[in-house]
């Protein structure tokens, strides 16, 4: 079996890259394929809801030409994943165009394959209703309403729509949302080297250089897989691995770090072993895979309503001096105020969520010593309703109902809140939920994702 | 006393997917890793009353490959909700950071 090589840039397209260290390593290396990884949850509900990009245009098309220009010249694919952050249809078709304008400014031309990533709803009822959709850890419970009302729901692919892409002749495939590592293992496993190995190269790979010992500054990763173990190699020349960097990055941002689930089976990783080659170059041997029945995640967002935040500094030592009890009595204020407002009782129309920053508005109740309020407190008020005018007006009316909140030490007018900026409501626009965290069997790996061609 | 930090070299936490949060507890060497899983202190128990959640619902990880402990919990609310107060998680991990380890 040849040593297959590849190459990812960065953790993520627009993360940024140094250009002369990726070229060289370009250069340097017998390559069969580069990939980055696009996608991620972490932004939160918002991206997926609303089709919105987690990077700027600007730092993606940046990126994703030299990943262009740098694969089209050695003729070897490019793929790209989970397009745009969420990996949805709006997501997708934005990171798509900005693959097209860069071909007609460079005058490249070129096989571009899309693979979108949302299921059918009538194929999702369909599943839920055969049994045949499974909760993941700590899903919510969800019922054919959940399906029907999400306002985005994508399914991540696995390797098989990313293998059928390339052999179907795409130089350059953008993938809706996939899974990380399907993306990094898929031509690996489809060239015959060891699933276990493949999968557990992805799963570090599709980081970019994250594992190596010290990111001062994102910078991508060349993998080397034979047939008995892979190699890691940072591409900057001043980044180096360690074997304790790359066995640590099986917990970033995983739940166990021994087992993950993917598109047709499971890493193992709890027999691997990691050990130096040098002062920057990784071995890695005894990863396995189990095959699984075939499941792709779903994830969801759902319109949550709108909302409308203010935020106030309070430095009054009398206030401050007990500030629970003063809150409590602004808070149960507030609420009278807003139904004085809007002339009924709003109860169960809005939420108001009160953060108090340096006291508790992060953890809660988790910390061992709640500190007390000490010098400032950063008061932010965030109101959730069905519209945008609803909230803001609620948001209006509760600040200002704190705002001159009276102390009972003092006599006469107070001003409680110090605001940062005019208008010191602000609205924060629509807001979505996850709604979804399930793994759907399917019946064939490209029952959903199928590679759309078109040649520039 | 000896507290988490004084011993490890990283305490931090992150989303594990929207709906849990993961704590990595990143030891220097073998034998102060073994130390702390043999001091209990991060036992699902504990971890569980830290993190004020059902132990049921707690996972520990002792990986010795990176002389780390991994604690995966529920998140308090789903990443992102209008109840989430840390979007990425990356500030939940206090609540162990000052615990004694004998």
């Amino acid at each position: 079996m040849t040593p297959l090589s590849y190459l990812a840039p960065t953790g993520m397209l627009g993360g940024g890259f140094s250009e002369d260290h990726f070229r060289a390593a370009v250069e340097n290396h017998d390559l069969a394929f580069i990939a980055c990884d696009s996608g991620s949850t972490d932004g939160g509900p918002a991206y997926l809801g609303a089709g919105r990009f987690i990077q700027s245009r600007q730092s993606v098309k940046r990126d994703l030409r030299l990943l262009i220009l740098a694969a089209r010249s050695k003729d070897i694919p490019l793929l790209i994943g989970s397009a745009g952050g969420a990996g949805a249809n709006p997501n997708l078709e934005w990171l798509a165009g900005l693959a097209r304008e860069i071909a007609c400014e460079e005058d490249l031309h070129f096989t571009l394959a899309t693979i979108p990533a949302e299921p059918e709803r009538d194929l999702l009822l369909e599943r839920l209703a055969a049994g045949r959709i499974h909760p993941l850890a700590n899903a919510p419970a969800i019922t054919a309403q959940t399906l029907c009302e999400a306002d985005r729901i994508v399914a991540m692919m696995g390797p098989e729509p990313i293998v059928a892409a390339v052999e179907a002749g795409a130089d350059v495939v953008i993938a809706g949302r996939a899974s990380d590592a399907a993306l990094f293992a898929a031509l690996p496993v489809h060239a015959g080297l060891p699933a276990g190995l493949s999968w557990h190269a992805a799963k570090i790979m599709e980081c970019g250089g994250a594992a190596v010992a010290q990111m001062d500054r994102p910078e991508g990763m060349i993998c080397t897989i034979t047939e008995d173990s892979f190699v890691l190699e940072p591409v900057s020349p001043h980044q180096a691995n360690t074997p304790n960097s790359i066995a640590s990055h099986a917990l970033y941002e995983t739940a166990n770090p021994y087992r993950m689930l993917e598109p047709g089976g499971v890493m193992d990783l709890s027999e691997a072993t990691y050990e130096a080659i040098d002062d920057r170059r990784v071995r890695v041997s005894g990863s396995k895979h189990e095959p699984a029945p075939y499941t792709v995640k779903l994830e969801g967002a759902r319109l949550a309503g709108y909302q409308s935040m203010v935020l106030g500094g309070i430095t009054d030592p009398v206030i401050l001096d007990r500030y629970d009890a003063w809150m409590a009595g602004a808070q149960a204020h507030a609420v009278e105020a807003v139904n004085t407002s809007f002339g009924r009782d709003m109860t169960g129309e809005y939420e108001l969520h009160y953060r108090h920053y340096g006291r508790d508005a992060v953890l809660a109740d988790r910390q061992a010593d709640r500190p007390s309020p000490n010098g400032e407190i950063g008061l932010l008020m965030v109101v959730l309703a069905d519209t945008q005018e609803k909230a803001a007006g609620i948001a209006a009316t509760a600040g200002h109902a704190i705002l001159h909140m009276a102390v009972p030490e003092w006599q006469g007018l107070v001003s409680n809140l110090a605001f940062p900026f005019s208008p010191h409501v602000v609205d924060l626009g629509p807001t979505y939920s996850f709604t979804l965290n399930h793994a759907m069997e399917l019946d064939d790996p490209l029952e959903i994702h199928r590679p759309v061609l078109e040649a520039l | 006393m000896t507290r988490l930090r004084d011993l490890a070299k990283l305490i931090r936490s992150k989303n594990a997917g929207p709906f849990e949060l993961t704590i990595d507890v990143m030891l220097p060497d073998r034998a102060t890793y073994e130390r702390v899983v043999a001091s209990g202190a991060l036992d699902t128990a504990r971890a569980a009353e830290a993190f004020r959640t059902d132990p049921s619902k707690v996972q520990v990880f002792n990986y010795a490959p990176a002389n780390a402990v991994k604690i995966t919990v529920p998140r308090f609310a789903v990443s992102g909700d209008p109840a989430d107060s840390d979007l990425f998680g990356g500030q939940q991990f206090a609540p162990i950071v000052d615990i004694d380890i004998p």
